[in-house]
């Protein structure tokens, strides 16, 4: 298990994709497990930078990211501004070029690459919970 | 991320390379913006050595293509898309709203 800290800087993606990527390696996970784990990452921590947190590169947060069980779990701990996951709009993606929505993409990726998705707002922070199955 | 922009006869080539995310992408979208500004709405976009691709990329695809779409006047194509970044696009139903080609040349030499 392994913890580390990233500010709100969108700098930081690539060492955010690196270091979940190199857990689900280590882990076994194929390189569409790996890929799929760093998207879901990469939109996670986004959302946090943007709308915890409104790019304020003083603020931090946290990710966990263990594998056991045949579960990788990326855990954020977030200190800013929570948002209710259920009432971001899920963007149609059927319909045609000029009634595609533009947001709400980021939230509908980590939904489908992930087997399980939690959001918790606590006393202590915004909680954020990815789950990906190996097999 | 790198960007290489080149003029074609009908249409411009733009090979992006690396990883587009929240910190690359506004690069990406002001890149397109400046094509389309001139009045160049015909892109083929060379995927070829893209790496990675997230959902601000995305944004950037859907903004151009909506944009080019317009009055008929022109169409963003992509070009050797890898099997990793055409999947998350399939996810996001993104492959509808684009043609693709195995290769640059070919998306533009349709036009």
């Amino acid at each position: 298990m392994s913890t580390r800290k990233f500010p709100a800087d969108v700098k930081h993606l690539d060492e955010v994709r690196e270091f979940v990527g190199q857990t689900a390696r280590l882990a076994g996970f194929t390189e569409k497990g790996v890929y799929a784990v760093q998207l879901a990452a990469d939109e996670a921590a986004s959302n946090i930078m943007e709308h915890a947190y409104e790019y304020d590169s003083d603020k931090s947060f946290s990710l966990r990211c263990e594998y056991k069980d045949d579960r990788l779990v990326m855990t954020f701990l977030d200190q800013g501004s929570s948002f209710d996951f259920s009432k971001v709009d899920k963007p149609d993606v059927t319909a045609n070029l000029a009634d595609r929505k533009i947001g709400g993409l980021g939230i509908f990726l980590m939904h489908k690459l992930m087997d399980e998705v939690e959001y918790k707002v606590t006393s202590s922070g915004n909680f954020l919970t990815l789950i990906k199955r190996k097999s | 991320m790198e960007i290489t922009t080149k003029d074609f006869k009908h249409c411009e080539l733009v090979a992006v390379t690396g990883r587009v995310d929240s910190a690359t992408a506004p690069q990406f979208t002001q890149a397109l913006d400046e094509l389309m500004h001139k009045g160049m709405y015909r892109i083929v976009i060379d995927m070829s050595s893209l790496e990675y691709m997230s959902s601000a990329g995305f944004r950037a695809l859907l903004s151009a293509q909506r944009e080019c779409k317009r009055h008929n006047r022109g169409e963003v194509l992509l070009a050797s898309v890898p099997a990793r970044i055409r999947e998350a696009l399939e996810l996001a139903g993104f492959t509808e709203l684009f043609r693709t080609y195995p290769e640059a040349l070919e998306a533009v030499g349709s036009f």
